[in-house]
């Protein structure tokens, strides 16, 4: 969390099942910025709606109480 | 760079090639990722495997230390075929959301289905399982679907729209080998899609005889990764898999309780 600024105008979307504090405004694409996640490696759920174009990730606001899943793939059998 | 042991590889010519749903695989070896000890043992375990399908987990990104953990920092996923899995998913509509996210991030629709019924044997749910194979094949996915090792089971799948049916050997991560020779032969002989078993396999002769019921390939994991070597492992492996594919098809003598001698019963001294 220290990367994230928290200031006086903050959502807190819940990313991953715990809630983080970012700027107001912020989009996707911004999320993923901040938490330095190449989106090309990961795939990302929105309020249960898998975002399937990447290009959409700059246009999406997202607000308090939104859910996100931010998933990737990790060795498995 | 590493130096692998190069087995005998048998000439394409003496095996038929290797189809599921139209796409044609290289070897009739496929590895999981799960549970190296590292992942340099990983990366280089699988190449001496001569894999070219290998599975894949999908889960939540740790946030917190998000570097490194990733498999395709690790994996070119130009040079492999990455199957994701369901693993982990205990009903039909988790499942579904597993292999929707694996899909979404964008390198095919294949997807190795589990549906897990009980977590301590691990074996699968086969109402979840056939419930999940429908939805995921009316969406356009290649439903490879992890089965237990029950006829019934594997013709419904098939049905159901699987392109490939993965009985188990025994089960995951067990390293109890094939414990039913019999129903996997039944399965191979009575579907028409791909059969590969996957898990249980525990060593190279459990892979052999495997491979000599006559499936078309064999899914492990554990077997390399929790091996004292899994170069060597691999190795072994790979030569297993095709020993036992060629031996199938060179087609087996028969079986039977008296000897018959090999040299010529004439021309004995008196």
């Amino acid at each position: 969390m220290s990367d994230i600024t928290v200031s006086s105008a903050t959502i807190t979307p819940v990313v991953n099942g715990e809630a983080r504090s970012i700027r107001a405004g912020s989009t996707m694409g911004d999320l993923l910025r901040t938490l330095a996640l190449d989106p090309q490696l990961v795939v990302v759920e929105h309020n249960r709606a898998i975002l399937r174009d990447r290009a959409q990730y700059d246009a999406l606001r997202l607000a308090t109480g939104d859910t996100i899943e931010i998933v990737h793939f990790v060795g498995g059998g | 760079m590493t130096t692998v042991l190069s087995p005998a590889h048998p000439d394409a010519a003496l095996d038929t090639p290797f189809t599921i749903a139209g796409r044609e695989f290289r070897s009739r070896l496929l590895v999981g990722t799960g549970k190296y000890a590292s992942n340099d043992a990983m990366v280089r375990a699988i190449d001496a495997s001569g894999a070219e399908v290998v599975t894949v987990a999908v889960r939540r990104v740790n946030l917190d230390r998000t570097r490194d953990e990733g498999i395709l920092y690790h994996l070119d996923p130009q040079r492999f075929f990455l199957l994701a899995n369901t693993a982990g998913c205990y009903n039909a509509d988790d499942a579904v959301r597993y292999a929707r996210l694996a899909r979404a991030a964008g390198f095919n629709e294949w997807v190795k289905l589990e549906v897990i019924g009980d977590a301590e044997t691990l074996l699968p749910d086969t109402a979840g399982l056939l419930d999940a194979t429908r939805t995921l094949a009316a969406e356009g996915f290649k439903v490879m679907a992890y089965s237990n090792d029950d006829l019934v089971t594997a013709l419904r799948l098939e049905d159901a729209g699987a392109v490939a049916v993965m009985p188990l050997a025994s089960p995951i991560g067990s390293g109890l080998g094939l414990l039913n020779e019999f129903s996997i032969r039944t399965i191979k002989h009575r579907l028409s899609v791909p059969v590969i078993v996957d898990a249980g396999v525990g060593t190279a002769s459990d892979a052999c005889l495997t491979m000599e019921q006559g499936v078309d390939g064999i899914l492990m994991n554990t077997a390399l990764a929790a091996a004292a070597d899994p170069v060597r492992m691999a190795t072994a492996m790979r030569s297993a898999v095709e020993a036992g594919r060629l031996a199938y098809l060179a087609g087996r003598m028969p079986r039977r309780e008296v000897a018959v001698p090999s040299s010529p019963t004439e021309g004995l001294l008196e």
